[in-house]
């Protein structure tokens, strides 16, 4: 996802040369191109978050188009009052990308893990937040949060993500993409867990419970029509998130579902414990740490399907 | 505008500013004193602004990042012709728009940041400044610090990338009045040798007196340097600066004044009440 976001970048800054690529000393050679085809558009605003957050809303203010760019915590936590008056309170648009999130740097420890991002950057008024699957979608909401009027946060994971094919390939920021259709359950899918959430639907298959999977790439706004849809259609919706379960999607789509009537569907929540993870593992095995696998996943579904329609 | 005329103006808004107090019950009053003459030797000498034409992209770009000095700034934008002076009226008033700090460019004319969490005007104005750079205009960016709100970290940090950048359209003036909130700013945090700081942090820095009139059209209507290093300015101001009972009394950081001290303030600074 990091060179498709540097390639992506790329090619917008040479179509519209308002777009300013600034980033937090991370990334050396990935943006050699942007460098090379954006003469002078590109700074590295050194290890200075809040400065960095600053200047890019300066630059918005005066009709750039700035793209910031680094570690999760480091572009959200580090900076968070910077994200909410400079770019929010002006309601500029500046894009924020936060790379490795979730638990993509599990190697590195806590300090830059983010199972909070989607939960802070949600709550903020004027700001968009994306967390696209693959990059296939990360291509989709850069083209689609420069033509914001207002701030965005992008949150990506790292490399080699797998591309989750998909007959809808119309993409629009706040209406999720149905990816797979089924009427027992619905996967609510949003970020980079995509293909082993597609992974756990075929092990419900195969098991006789028909599983729809949504990819919401959009957390804010929420597709509420699609939420309508799929409360009254499925018995049972599951939000899956790489993030904590309190105040990412599963908490916004909870909220959402508190202010409807009666709705046939129940809402169960997958992401990670609220707690620091102090072990050290790859990706894969802090992600299983939390149940975030395909097998544990269909069997908490299976579980949970039981359980509405006895 | 001569200097002479320049000092006027900045009696009169001295004047609007405590009666603003007192009749909003307000404070902040002693900051608002100290920047009064830096905002009067921009806003009515240096500035390249039309208040006919605010969002100008050849406009220069002044931002107070020390947002609690709005009430100064407020009275200013009036008299220079932003908005109509009747507007004031509605100054920290149920349903008004000005807060005790500046609202954002959208909500206001001829503000160009929301300040009031500080230590952020600096790395806006530095955004604005590179962005004259990469969109080929002409412009200068200030931005009016407190010496209390050096005392954050993004000052510095955007202090270090407009010397990497050679950022040479950029300005600061620090309206060192010697205090913050609750204390001596030298005191608080290590402060000194401020002029040294700037100087070391790789602006080109120099102190003046904050009140003299003359001394701050001279160095506001300075050039860019040309070696492209940023200017900084450390302006020697007095809190309260303008009413013997309030000039270096912090107090009047939160104090709000009586009918009879805005009264004798008024006859001090020779202004109508």
């Amino acid at each position: 996802m990091r060179n498709a976001f540097a390639d992506e970048a790329t090619k917008l800054g040479m179509a519209d040369t308002r777009v300013v690529l600034l980033t937090g000393d991370i990334g050396n050679k990935l943006f050699d191109q942007f460098k090379d085809k954006n003469d002078g558009r590109f700074l590295n605003c050194g290890i200075a978050e809040a400065n960095m957050i600053g200047v890019a809303a300066g630059m918005a203010l005066s009709g750039l188009r700035p793209i910031v760019y680094t570690i999760t915590p480091f572009t959200t936590t580090r900076c968070y009052e910077q994200i909410r008056v400079d770019a929010c309170y002006h309601n500029v648009p500046v894009i924020i990308v936060g790379t490795g999130s979730g638990l993509s740097y599990a190697e590195l420890g806590p300090t830059h893990h983010s199972c909070e991002d989607l939960a802070i950057m949600r709550v903020l008024p004027n700001m968009t937040v994306l967390a696209p699957a693959d990059e296939v979608e990360l291509r989709q909401c850069l083209r689609a949060a420069l033509k914001l009027k207002g701030p965005t946060y992008i949150r990506i994971g790292k490399k080699g993500e797998k591309i989750t094919p998909k007959n809808d390939d119309k993409f629009e920021i706040g209406r999720s993409i149905t990816v797979k259709e089924g009427s027992d359950v619905c996967l609510i899918s949003t970020g980079t867990l995509l293909p082993i959430v597609m992974e756990a639907a075929g092990k419900l298959i195969e098991q006789g419970i028909k599983a729809r999977v949504e990819s919401f790439h959009t957390v804010k706004p929420l597709d509420e029509g699609k939420l309508f849809d799929v409360f009254s259609c499925c018995p049972v919706v599951i939000s899956i998130e790489e993030h904590g379960r309190i105040g990412g999607l599963g908490g916004s789509i909870a909220e959402w579902l508190a202010r409807q009537d009666r709705m046939k569907g129940r809402l169960f929540l997958f992401g990670t414990d609220d707690e620091f993870m102090h072990e050290v593992g790859t990706q894969e095995y802090a992600r299983a740490k939390y149940g975030l696998t395909a097998e544990n996943i269909a069997q908490k579904v299976h579980d949970a399907y039981d359980k509405t329609t006895q | 505008m001569n200097v002479a005329k320049l000092q006027e103006i900045a009696s009169e808004i001295r004047g609007r500013v405590i009666a603003n107090s007192h009749n909003t019950q307000t404070p902040h009053l002693g900051s608002c004193l100290s920047c009064v003459d830096i905002l009067v030797a921009a806003y009515f000498h240096s500035l390249r602004i039309n208040p006919q034409k605010p969002r100008d992209v050849e406009r220069d770009r002044f931002i107070l990042s020390k947002g609690h000095g709005a009430p100064a700034l407020f009275q200013v934008l009036a008299m220079r012709g932003f908005y109509p002076e009747a507007m004031l009226d509605s100054y920290g008033q149920d349903g008004g728009i000005l807060a005790e700090h500046p609202p954002t460019p959208d909500h206001l004319e001829g503000i160009e940041a929301a300040t009031g969490s500080l230590g952020h005007g600096l790395p806006i104005g530095l955004g604005m400044a590179l962005s004259a750079r990469i969109n080929k205009k002409n412009y200068s960016v200030v931005v009016v610090l407190g010496d209390g709100e050096c005392n954050e970290g993004s000052v510095w940090e955007a202090a270090m990338m407009a010397a990497a950048q050679r950022v040479g359209n950029l300005m600061i003036i620090v309206d060192f009045n010697k205090w913050q909130g609750t204390g001596r700013s030298e005191k608080v945090l290590a402060l000194s040798p401020l002029v040294d700081k700037w100087r070391a942090f790789g602006w080109d820095a120099c102190e003046v007196d904050g009140h003299d009139m003359e001394q701050l059209v001279k160095v506001l209507s300075q050039d860019k340097t040309s070696d492209g290093k940023p200017i900084a300015i450390v302006a020697h101001t007095v809190k309260g600066k303008g009413v013997s009972f309030m000039e270096d009394d912090n107090n009047w950081h939160y104090k709000i004044p009586s009918a009879e001290e805005v009264a004798t303030a008024h006859k001090e600074l020779g202004v109508r009440t």
